[in-house]
């Protein structure tokens, strides 16, 4: 019997139709159909657009049809390749909604930068995944739209906020979609969900289109069963953009992963603060056979100090509110959203807002908010800005002495569904390990090394230094060479 | 270090927040509870180091000032809740 489509990789889905073993028309069906049987319980998607998705695949298999007929095979990478994008970035005509009731109605008039480069290379978006509102959650839990279930199991989170990719993908819906870290809404949900996702290096794939949540922290990455095919789409989403005078105007690396990987003499630093007490032990446990692995393949494994660690949770939880507290004026019931009619513009704000913003995000703008005020700014901002250095300082002086970071992407797997709703701060401790990544602008690669005992997925984080994006690949690449974890397929109970 | 109702308040009404009183009574407990757990940098002695506000590195992000194509006014309209005379609506700015 042959491989149904949905569970095929990339490179298979592509291979078969260039020699016309299927259409497109067949693949995006299969996902649609897959959506249609598995969302109800999953709830991946806030937005889907299945005949606009079905004509863009007819369209690509009129171009698959004639490059046969005429041997003419020069065809975009991605022709008719089936994608979701989380919520949170835009595509032109479609709803973009950032988990939020005050963007319920707003059509984006224009698609992300690294959107656009996907469309072009014939990628067809068949969705819109759930994100916690404005990207503010590690559980998918605070979307206006209802949480996303886990696909291993759906009374836990599928982690956040890029929970309804992370999901989306794990559950062969799509076999990749798009998600934002902004302090490890990639890598957490990944993790999560036992599926493989990059973060890259700040300034590496433009924001353009990426709602701003905390604009020196935001990345926009993917979401992919294998590393193989996280690098073959990162390329074509990366490289500088005018619109972003934040992308650094670097070469992208070719990356070319098709043969076995050597690793022989990379360093690999395990940071000590990462392995602490507190931790699952059998995310510890997994994490260190992994890293087991890498060394069994050459790699030199040494233990490192990130001294500055522990701070990085608090800096964090005062940067990121205090830009989007900034970044979020802009929902104010004037150019789109909902308006609360009032007699005056303030009040209209006031009201607007109060109504529009869900508990997560109100409370992230308090903080930010107070963060900033006057009396306080040096305080606390001030004071995180000057910590946040020394974060940095921690990873450039670990970058002498090693190649590549290994280490937990969470403390745990997936928890319950309302396990952390009432208490914020112990959600915000699940980001514990992911934060310092982008405090530092440095890339996070996130992939499935193991099961714990109730058989939840357990991912390894790899960080690097900046624009080193194709080191993390190549030394997941021999991981994956040599295991099967990454090929595990939830039954969706 | 617990907000008082009134600091809460005064929070909500720069960031422009029409809050409820069940919210307001949360917020004074819960963004006491994360400002508590961020007082920890306060022991650490940063003089002389600077403050970082992007992790990249210098560059020139400058650029000809010259006009490009915009997207069109009614499409950007579209999105909006009220419009007239090609512009977007808003009520009073002054009483």
């Amino acid at each position: 019997m042959t491989k149904p489509l949905i569970f095929m990789t990339i490179n298979e889905m592509i291979a078969g139709m260039r020699s016309g073993s299927f259409s497109s028309r067949e693949l995006v069906a299969a996902c649609l159909d897959r959506i249609q049987d598995a969302d109800p319980r999953l709830h991946a998607f806030i937005t889907l657009a299945p005949e606009q998705a079905l004509e863009q695949a007819d369209n690509a298999d009129a171009i698959y049809a004639k490059a046969r007929k005429t041997g003419q095979m020069e065809i975009p990478a991605l022709l008719g390749l089936p994608i979701a994008v989380k919520d949170l970035i835009t595509v032109a005509g479609m709803r973009c909604t950032c988990g939020s009731k005050i963007l319920d109605n707003f059509i984006s008039p224009f698609s992300a930068t690294a959107v656009q480069h996907l469309l072009d290379a014939g990628a067809i978006v068949v969705g819109k995944t759930n994100t916690d509102e404005f990207a503010m959650g590690s559980s998918t839990e605070t979307s206006a739209y209802g949480p996303t279930f886990n696909p291993w199991d759906v009374s836990r989170v599928p982690g956040g906020s890029s929970g309804g990719s992370a999901a989306a993908v794990a559950a062969r819906m799509v076999p990749a979609a798009l998600g934002s870290d902004t302090g490890g809404s990639i890598r957490q949900p990944a993790s999560f969900c036992g599926v493989t996702g990059i973060k890259p290096t700040y300034g590496r794939v433009s924001r353009y289109g990426l709602v701003a949540y905390g604009s020196s922290l935001d990345t926009m990455g993917v979401f992919t069963h294998t590393v193989e095919e996280a690098a073959f789409l990162f390329e074509i989403m990366a490289g500088y953009d005018p619109r972003d005078a934040t992308t650094m105007n670097v070469p992208v690396p070719q990356i070319n992963l098709t043969s076995d990987q050597d690793i022989k003499g990379l360093r690999i630093g395990v940071p000590k603060e990462y392995f602490i007490e507190g931790i699952q032990a059998e995310v510890g446990q997994r994490v260190k056979e992994a890293i087991e692995v890498l060394h069994s393949l050459g790699a030199e494994v040494v233990e490192i100090s990130l001294p500055h660690t522990e701070y990085a949770l608090p800096v964090y939880y005062l940067i990121a509110p205090a830009e989007a507290s900034a970044n979020l004026a802009r929902y104010d019931g004037v150019r789109f959203g909902p308006r609360e009619e009032e007699d005056q513009l303030i009040k209209m704000y006031r009201s607007s807002r109060g109504e529009g913003f869900g508990p997560e995000v109100k409370r992230r703008i308090m903080l930010g908010t107070y963060a900033l005020s006057a009396g306080y700014y040096d305080a606390y901002y001030g004071q995180a800005q000057k910590v946040r250095t020394l974060i940095k300082r921690d990873f450039e002086e670990a970058f002498e002495k090693v190649d590549v970071i290994a280490c937990p992407v969470a403390p745990s797997t997936a928890f319950k569904q309302g396990e952390h709703t009432g208490d914020p701060l112990a959600m915000y401790l699940e980001d514990v390990f992911t934060l310092p990544a982008n405090l530092a602008g440095v890339p996070g690669l996130a992939f499935p090394v193991g099961f714990d005992n109730a058989h939840m997925p357990v991912g390894i984080q790899l960080m690097g230094s900046h624009f080193k994006e194709d080191i993390l690949f190549k030394a997941a690449s021999a991981y994956q060479h040599v295991t099967g974890w990454h090929k595990e397929i939830p039954s969706i109970s | 270090m617990k907000l008082t109702l009134e600091e809460v308040e005064h929070i909500a009404d720069l960031a422009r927040l029409c809050l409820t009183d069940e919210e307001k009574e949360q917020y004074c407990y819960q963004l006491s509870a994360i400002l508590e757990y961020a007082t920890r940098l306060q022991t650490l002695d940063t003089s002389g180091i600077p403050p970082t506000s992007s992790v990249l590195p210098e560059h020139a992000a400058l650029r000809e000032d010259v006009s490009g194509q915009s997207l069109p006014v009614d499409v950007i309209l579209s999105n909006a809740p009220s419009i007239e005379k090609n512009q977007f609506r808003i009520p009073p700015v002054f009483e």
